[in-house]
């Protein structure tokens, strides 16, 4: 209320500068009056503020509005009144009934261990061969660095469905040059067998990871202060102790990142799974990975509350993952 | 979601606190390294690099050289060698295929990616701005949002965002696919960490002496001054969009509307269930549908390189 008086002040004695504000004793220290300069100061910080504005009304449409709505739709459930689904629909409230359905569901879960599993073999080798990359770049000459750079970056800059189309190329038994190079040594491999398919598409990740996690961690590298080796080496240390004693603990930051951002994209697996079920749609189900039976629940089976459930399972658990590796990675530090 | 899609790129180098030393080590080492390793044990380094090198390259030599096949040879040919040269026969397949549906997919996702991007960069650079070169209240809880958005699953998206667009009338339209990558909060959130170290407060402050209002310097300054952090969020976005697939496979039912990785996945659901064998068409189309991101990508390394730093530096 009293902030608005002084706003209508302001707007009347702005049209005058300089003239002496009359009535307002305490502004006698400065010739322009302390009240407007504070008004000017916050229409300012105003007119900041709403530089922010059209952002904020489209994070607020596009983005709360559906986790908002992630958790209305989960409560409910919905049923057409009539047979095949003339005649109307009903909506009623469910409760928890949902998701007391998607804790139980065993295909669900079965889906969600598949990819535990995977990322459990997938992100942890990831790390381990960008690392070493990175290791191995950073001792090779400067300039050889920067030839291998871009070449080992190339798979990074190839969008991801291309890049799933051409390991399936590779695996593929009439057109693949794989399956000729394994019956070379007498092995017959068949990459989309139900044994097989997670290798396949394990080796897809982490070829596709590689050059980008190891750029990571190569930049990290580049910022250990030198003068750490130099002392290392005087105390007759060799290269790979100062590797794994000096460098890698230096950029355990970076790969508590690269670990987290691996396993959140790995546990919502959706492109590359979907691309597989194209070539083999025997060994990769419909429900493969959590993110497909949504998938499926919402635009196939049509149960949208169902499918709004499930996300929202999806999301707890990879927060909860998130944390735990946070929290794992972060514990043991030197 | 396009965010979430980015995040990957939002990690971790501290490169610009390398690149001085960086070029302090490289005059220091003209001759002879102290990092590097010696004797035979570089050789050691250089071999793993190479074959680590040869199976990062490896599957794309083969995808330019299937490229040049035609259909029979993809199948009777070495997969690593060239054969005829059928690489015109197959560009003008690939284009008058369905009445040219292929162009239209690369057309479709140069437009959502380019009205997307450019969007996202103004909105982004705007709120990047406000929120680092202001102090007012609210600007701690907007800080909060974007923050806690980066823990948001994009799969916990799709289907809320999918009954949305259905009430909005968005469905099946090319603003499905253009508005909702607009407010990406890590785009706010780069732009932001550039505004507070590339816009002077006292720049502004003489700025508003010469009489100039919070929005023309904006405007006429702020922008300018802010032109590598919009290139880097409008190249960041731009190539997420060009891959983005989920999205597009849940929000446009139109064949028409569909951009290029989405039709590209139909072909080749398509030529495994029939008869019709799609396999050179899609091995064509990956490599048109790959060679501009490639191109962007190395030619301007300089800032997709320096996004990723950002993240890092908070």
């Amino acid at each position: 209320m009293s902030v608005n008086t002084q706003d209508n002040h302001a707007a009347v004695r702005e049209p005058v500068p300089g003239s002496p504000p009359g009535g307002q004793p305490r502004s006698g220290s400065s010739p322009r009056g302390r009240t407007p300069r504070w008004n000017w100061r916050t229409a300012q910080s105003v007119k900041g503020a709403s530089l922010t504005f059209p952002f904020l009304a489209g994070f607020t449409l596009f983005v709360l509005v559906p986790v908002g709505m992630a958790l209305r739709e989960s409560v409910y459930t919905t049923r057409s009144a009539g047979g095949l689904g003339f005649g109307g629909q009903t909506v009623s409230f469910a409760g928890l009934d949902n998701f007391a359905a998607g804790l139980v569901d065993g295909s669900f879960w079965a889906g969600m261990l598949r990819v535990f599993l995977y990322a459990l073999v997938v992100v942890p080798l990831t790390q381990v061969l960008s690392l070493a990359l990175a290791l191995l770049l950073d001792a090779a000459r400067r300039r050889t660095a920067a030839r291998f750079r871009i070449a080992l970056l190339l798979p990074y800059m190839v969008p991801g469905i291309v890049a799933t189309m051409v390991w399936i190329f590779q695996y593929s038994p009439t057109v693949g040059p794989l399956t000729p190079f394994f019956e070379a040594f007498g092995l017959d491999v068949n990459f989309f067998s139900s044994s097989m398919v997670w290798v396949s598409m394990g080796n897809l990740a982490i070829w596709g990871a590689l050059g980008f996690t190891m750029l990571i961690l190569y930049g990290a590298l580049q910022s250990v202060p030198h003068e750490i080796f130099e002392a290392a080496r005087l105390d007759g240390a060799s290269e790979l102790r100062i590797a794994l004693s000096i460098k890698v603990p230096f950029v355990r930051g970076s790969l508590v990142l690269t670990s987290l951002l691996s396993i959140i994209g790995t546990l919502q697996l959706f492109d590359q799974p979907l691309l597989f079920r194209a070539v083999t749609p025997e060994t990769i189900t419909r429900d493969f990975t959590p993110a497909m039976m949504i998938y499926d629940q919402a635009f196939n089976v049509g149960n949208l509350n169902y499918a709004t459930a499930l996300s929202v399972i999806l999301a707890l658990v990879v927060g909860v993952a998130s944390a735990i590796i946070y929290r794992f990675i972060n514990r043991e530090e030197p | 979601m396009s965010d979430t899609t980015l995040v990957p790129d939002a990690a971790v180098v501290p490169d610009p606190v390398a690149r001085p030393g960086r070029r302090r080590r490289r005059r220091l080492d003209e001759g002879s390294s102290v990092a590097e390793a010696r004797g035979s044990s570089r050789w050691v380094v250089l071999g793993v690099l190479v074959a680590l090198t040869l199976y990062a390259v490896g599957p794309l030599w083969w995808l330019l050289v299937a490229a040049t096949k035609n259909q029979r040879e993809l199948y009777t040919t070495h997969g690593l060698w060239f054969s005829q040269l059928n690489l015109w026969d197959n560009l003008s397949t690939l284009f008058t295929y369905q009445d040219g549906i292929f162009g239209r997919w690369l057309w479709n996702t140069v437009v959502y990616a380019g009205l997307g991007s450019l969007g996202l960069t103004f909105v982004a650079l705007a709120a990047g701005y406000g929120i680092a070169k202001y102090r007012y209240r609210g600007r701690g809880l907007t800080m909060g949002l974007i923050i806690a958005s980066f823990l948001i699953p994009g799969s916990l998206m799709i289907v809320p965002s999918f009954i949305l667009f259905v009430k909005l009338g968005m469905y099946d339209t090319i603003w499905a696919m253009i508005l909702p990558g607009m407010f990406g909060s890590f785009s706010v959130y780069l732009a932001k960490v550039y505004a507070e170290g590339a816009v002077p407060s006292e720049l502004m402050e003489a700025a508003r002496i010469d009489g100039a209002g919070e929005y023309r310097i904006f405007f006429s300054m702020g922008l300018r001054l802010l032109s590598t952090a919009g290139a880097t969020i409008f190249l960041l976005h731009f190539v997420a969009s060009w891959n983005t697939f989920m999205w597009p496979l849940v929000f446009l039912k139109g064949v028409d509307k569909w951009p290029v990785m989405l039709g590209m996945y139909s072909w080749l659901q398509r030529g495994m269930d029939s008869t019709v064998d799609l396999t050179s068409l899609v091995v064509t189309g990956s490599l048109v549908s790959t060679i501009p991101m490639v191109v962007l990508m190395i030619a301007m390394q300089r800032y997709w390189r320096s996004g990723v730093t950002l993240g890092s530096l908070k």
